[in-house]
């Protein structure tokens, strides 16, 4: 007999789901003219049918905004302001573990981190830019700053709750009404913040969530009446957002891919770097912009490390993600299943040897077993492009200043961790990695009092902390 | 991890013992506790819940160390060791009695035909600091009068004071005397304070011959930690690794609730493995544990919460 | 006795430390305000920029990883030496037309701003970076780092403006390639001059003189480049450049409406810099 674990699922009777949902325009649900369902990754399951807004509904989403901009939020004092943000917040809390098996249901990650990580980040965010919103002053971006007027946000389906979080609360906090847009695979935590905005009493208008597809974005990026464009997605599209908004005035702030190296020094602490390894790319089963997708081990340790993270991976449990214990969930959608296959596929293909724990995959739902790649190159495409999945690529290097080349040898530079027990070597690493968060002795750390983004192709702009206040002022 | 094959004679290299212990990956300690602290929130319920108290009765040691210990106290405890609860036969007996030595003859006669082990306590517990023949004749006494497991307490001041080969010496000593019986090394993590000196100790304790390293005498705060025995169940993994021996671990001192005492067995399991999932390799220090681990026990055949009332006071 | 022929200089482009001729071999006449002849100025071509490039990235890491404390002293240097050619630039921009207290005003306005913003040199990283509270026993701290190469177009002022958007490029750490105004070019390869005997390493600083139109679109396409300055580009090139630097996401100063003699604020700096976000646990 052996210690198996029980399932321990956490109840879905907290989420009262509704057959079907409206957009959230100026303070109310509306009808749209066309709708799509939203599934729960896991089982296939359809668990609504959610509103696709067209242009009409943009630009009735983006002329609310600007009323509410204009007539209450604008000219409103940072002090109400910031009453608003810290409402949110507290009603956020009492709500957590309904958003949080909400978040696991639509995305697919487990409730351990729903729970544990992203629904504390997300009244964390709300608290700490609700202190901001009658401090701007004190910010350091002059003495009188101004909001820009109306943001338009587009979000990606990773975190959910948690990106909507760093959109709009720097957003509001700095007097800017917003237009976000959820993405199309993972739309109900935004509509469950609709409802708290609206027990907030939050003026109508502030707030307006806009459900849809890429052509709902590109409605609401491409719209006139928006100064302010926030994208967090894909390069590719990032590419395209920053060319739509060429010649006009809008501002932009984009946290796009990555490609992280993850450094591993023969005098690591090991066991901890293990379990950095595996935060870092098993972590939300991968679908993380700053994943550290790259191992980078030193030859000398490179065996013995791989040794102890197949040992790690093999107790990682995979499957129902609303099982307490669950460490990785499922796929986000079967269109990234795909794209994970393919790449991994590819992996094989140009000569990398593949290795998964045996693990037993549930049949229906989109899975993936945590995967880990040696005898990488980096010129294989598992070393360059980014998978966002459960991928991990090992790559070995031999000096210091190697391995700062191998890790900055990409157009990407969101993340880098680096895992040594020497404080100089550290911080003589961190000076050369050009990332925009570097992880020492650590990784996939979050928080809103420390700001987020990347160099190079991972985009621009900083969430997060008194520098994520800048792309909400002028 | 260390290469052993160069380690051919530690006794007589001090400097090679130095090195091999300073060549031990570093622990750190924000890393480690939050490891701990994740593998604390697994949920542990229904079927396996129940394999787990079984489990963790099993693997209690159950433990006296007071100055007012009498002969009575230790038969009274030896009797509930054999049976934790009288009114359900089905609970299974702790793994040992842990007693002063001076008191290992009575907890030897009272357990006669159990084949519950009995304990002791040596080497001037718990401080330790003493000379090596009394060390030496403490241990001998208790193995004379019949136990079967000695709990030693290391020489922490030497430790601290850099003196390796001391400790290290003392254990191989101690081990001598031991022979087949049982020796437990309990390190005092407390007194250590850092992980990279548990991991050090845990190391030391292992190469001079322990067959168990256990975290605390239960005199010194804090006791038993889960990042504490975390460190110590990955050292005696990679200890079995490197040498091919296993050893086992047992935190004592603190572990009070079923809760408690589960997230100890989810330590065991996802860190150093199944094989240590038994009571010859993993051990409960502990006393007021049983009756919880008892009462939680009972809630689940009935369904009905209990009260202390129903469960013996020992 | 006829009066002493005037050594005339040959205006080349400033690339990699050395001045050479457009690897083209094209020249644009410069007159001046009242259509005599100056002189025959480099046109660079896209190879040209594609050299400048080259030599910006190779100096990059070098003078990134100098200290403030240098860079500072290297930028006071170039003011220094421009002070001592006051008198010359004086001239050369009389040449393109400004009166002689305008002249004047331009070359002090750029001497002094050389010496403002060689003061920052060591200061920037102190008011845009934090030690940031997070909740965790962590350090977290935020730093300023320069963005790399950056692309400069040069506004029309031909001094003041060339140096107001040079110098806050090139304090902090990065380099720069930059296309010099396109109606008075003259001034900016006697900067250049100034900045060969300055301390400045070669490549930190290249510019590039010839037009606008042509050149602005292979610096905003150039995927090496991280970055554009579209200060002196007209609205439909600056689109357009913007555009075209979508593809490697570079960052993107848009053309503002600028007042060279206003305070100079530290926007131009900040748009040129990366926030770098470092966390180590605290522990024993």
């Amino acid at each position: 007999m052996s210690f198996e674990y029980a399932p321990a699922p956490e109840s879905r009777d907290i989420v009262d789901l509704k057959p079907s949902y409206g957009l959230f325009v100026d303070g109310e649900f509306v009808e749209a003219k066309n709708s799509f369902k939203t599934i729960d990754p896991a089982t296939e399951e359809t668990l609504a049918e959610v509103a696709e807004a067209g242009a009409d509904d943009v630009d009735r989403a983006v002329a609310a905004a600007r009323r509410a901009y204009d007539t209450v939020w604008g000219p409103m004092p940072g002090a109400e302001r910031a009453k608003y943000l810290f409402r949110i917040a507290r009603l956020i809390q009492e709500r957590s573990r309904e958003l949080a098996v909400l978040e696991s249901l639509d995305n697919g990650k487990p409730i351990r981190e729903s729970r544990d990580v992203d629904l504390p980040l997300v009244a964390a965010h709300f608290f700490y830019y609700a202190g901001w919103a009658d401090k701007l002053p004190y910010a350091g971006f002059g003495p009188a700053p101004r909001p820009l007027g109306v943001a338009g946000q587009v979000i990606p389906w990773n975190f959910p709750l948690l990106m909507l979080a760093w959109k709009i609360a720097p957003a509001l906090a700095c007097g800017n009404t917003v237009v976000l847009k959820p993405a199309e695979t993972t739309p109900l935590t935004a509509l469950a913040f609709a409802e708290i905005c609206a027990q907030a009493e939050l003026p109508p208008g502030v707030v307006n969530i806009l459900t849809g597809a890429g052509e709902t974005g590109r409605a609401l990026v491409e719209h006139p009446g928006i100064d302010k464009v926030a994208f967090t997605g894909s390069t590719e599209v990032g590419r395209l957002i920053a060319r739509s908004v060429a010649g006009t005035d809008k501002r932009l702030t984009l946290e796009l891919g990555g490609k992280a190296a993850n450094i591993v020094f023969d005098d690591a602490p090991l066991d901890q770097a293990v379990e950095g390894i595996v935060n870092g790319i098993f972590f939300n089963q991968g679908h993380v912009c700053c994943a550290g997708s790259r191992l980078l081990a030193q030859e000398s340790v490179a065996e013995e490390l791989l040794d102890r993270l197949k040992a790690r991976m093999a107790t990682l449990r995979v499957g129902d993600p609303l099982d307490k214990n669950t460490d990785v969930g499922a796929i986000n959608s079967a269109a990234q299943l795909a794209k994970i296959r393919e790449l991994s596929d590819s992996g094989e293909a140009e000569g990398a040897t593949r290795w998964s724990p045996p693990c037993e995959l549930p049949e229906r739902g989109f899975w993936f077993a945590p995967t880990v790649f040696t005898g990488v190159a980096a010129s294989h495409r598992i070393a360059r492009e980014e998978i966002f999945g459960p991928v991990l690529s090992v790559l070995t290097f031999r000096t210091p200043a190697e391995a700062v080349e191998k890790a900055n040898n990409t157009p990407y530079g969101l993340s880098a961790g680096i895992w040594t027990d020497k404080g100089s070597r550290i911080l003589w690493m961190a000076e050369r990695l050009r990332a925009g968060v570097v992880w020492a002795n650590t990784f996939n750390k979050f928080d809103p009092a420390s700001p987020f983004g990347g160099y190079k192709e991972s985009g621009f702009g900083r969430e997060g902390g008194r520098h994520g206040l800048e792309a909400y002022l002028r | 991890m260390p290469d052993l094959s160069t380690f051919a004679d530690a006794a007589a290299a001090p400097a090679e013992l130095r090195g091999l212990l300073r060549g031990l990956p570093p622990v750190d300690q924000v890393g480690a506790e939050e490891r701990a602290a994740r593998l604390a929130t697994r949920s542990i319920k229904k079927s396996a819940k129940a394999y787990a108290i079984d489990l963790a009765i099993s693997m209690v040691d159950l433990t006296t160390l007071e100055g007012a210990d009498t002969p009575g106290k230790v038969r009274a405890l030896c009797a509930k060791a054999a049976h934790p609860d009288p009114a359900d036969a089905s609970v299974p007996k702790v793994a040992a009695v842990c007693v002063y030595s001076d008191l290992v003859g009575e907890a030897v006669r009272a357990l006669d035909g159990t084949g519950i082990g009995v304990a002791s306590v040596a080497t001037a517990f718990p401080s330790g600091r003493a000379p090596l023949d009394a060390k030496l004749a403490d241990t001998r006494r208790a193995i004379d009068d019949g136990a079967s497991e000695i709990d030693m307490v290391i020489d922490r001041g030497a430790f601290l004071a850099g003196d390796h080969q001391k400790v290290f010496d003392e254990i191989v000593a101690v081990k001598a005397e031991c022979g087949d019986v049982h020796l437990k090394v309990i390190l005092e993590t407390g007194e250590l304070v850092t992980y990279d000196n548990v991991r050090r100790a845990s190391w030391l304790a292992m190469l001079a011959g322990a067959d168990f390293i256990k975290t605390s005498t239960g005199k010194v705060s804090p006791a038993a930690t889960l990042p504490v025995t975390l460190v110590m169940l990955e050292a005696v993994r990679d200890f079995r690794a490197a040498t091919g021996r296993q050893v086992g671990v047992k935190p004592a001192g603190g572990i009070r609730t079923t809760k408690d005492a589960i997230k100890y067995l989810v330590l065991v399991n996802e860190t150093a493995g199944p094989d240590w999932l038994t009571p010859e390799w993993f051990r409960l220090g502990a006393s007021s544990l049983l009756n919880d681990l008892l009462m939680q026990r009972r809630k689940l055949t009935t369904g009905v919460y209990g009260g202390p009332d129903y469960f013996t006071m020992d | 006795m006829s009066e002493r022929l005037s050594v005339r200089k040959t205006y080349k482009l400033f690339i990699g430390g050395a001045f050479p001729r457009s690897e083209s071999g094209r020249t644009v006449i410069v007159n001046d305000a009242k259509g005599r002849f100056l002189a025959n100025a480099a046109r660079a071509s896209r190879k040209d920029v594609r050299d400048a490039v080259v030599a910006a990235r190779k100096a990059q890491a070098g003078w990134a990883a100098r200290t403030g404390y240098n860079r500072g002293q290297i930028l006071y240097r170039v003011a220094e030496m421009l002070e001592g050619r006051r008198g010359q630039f004086v001239e050369e921009l009389r040449g393109s037309g400004l009166g002689k207290a305008a002249a004047t005003a331009e070359v002090d306005g750029a001497i002094d701003r050389w010496v403002w913003y060689a003061g920052w040199a060591d200061k920037i990283a102190q008011v845009t970076g934090s030690a940031n509270a997070v909740s965790g026993p962590f350090f977290n701290f935020s730093t300023p780092e320069p963005t790399g190469v950056v692309g400069v177009i040069a506004p029309d002022s031909p001094l003041l403006g060339l140096v107001s958007v040079l110098a806050p490029v090139v304090v902090t750490g990065n380099t720069a390639v930059v296309v010099a105004a396109e109606s008075a070019p003259l001034p900016a390869i006697t900067l250049a001059e100034v900045l060969a005997t300055s301390d400045v390493p070669g490549g930190v600083i290249n510019l590039l003189t010839g037009h606008r139109a042509e050149l602005a679109p292979w610096l905003a396409s150039h995927q090496d480049v991280n970055a554009i300055d579209l200060t002196g580009a007209p609205g439909d090139l600056a689109a357009d450049c913007e555009r075209a630097a979508a593809d490697n996401l570079k960052r993107v100063r848009r053309p503002v409406a600028d007042d060279w003699a206003a305070d100079p604020g530290t926007a131009r700096m900040t748009a040129f810099l990366e926030t770098k976000t470092v966390w180590h646990p605290v522990g024993i």
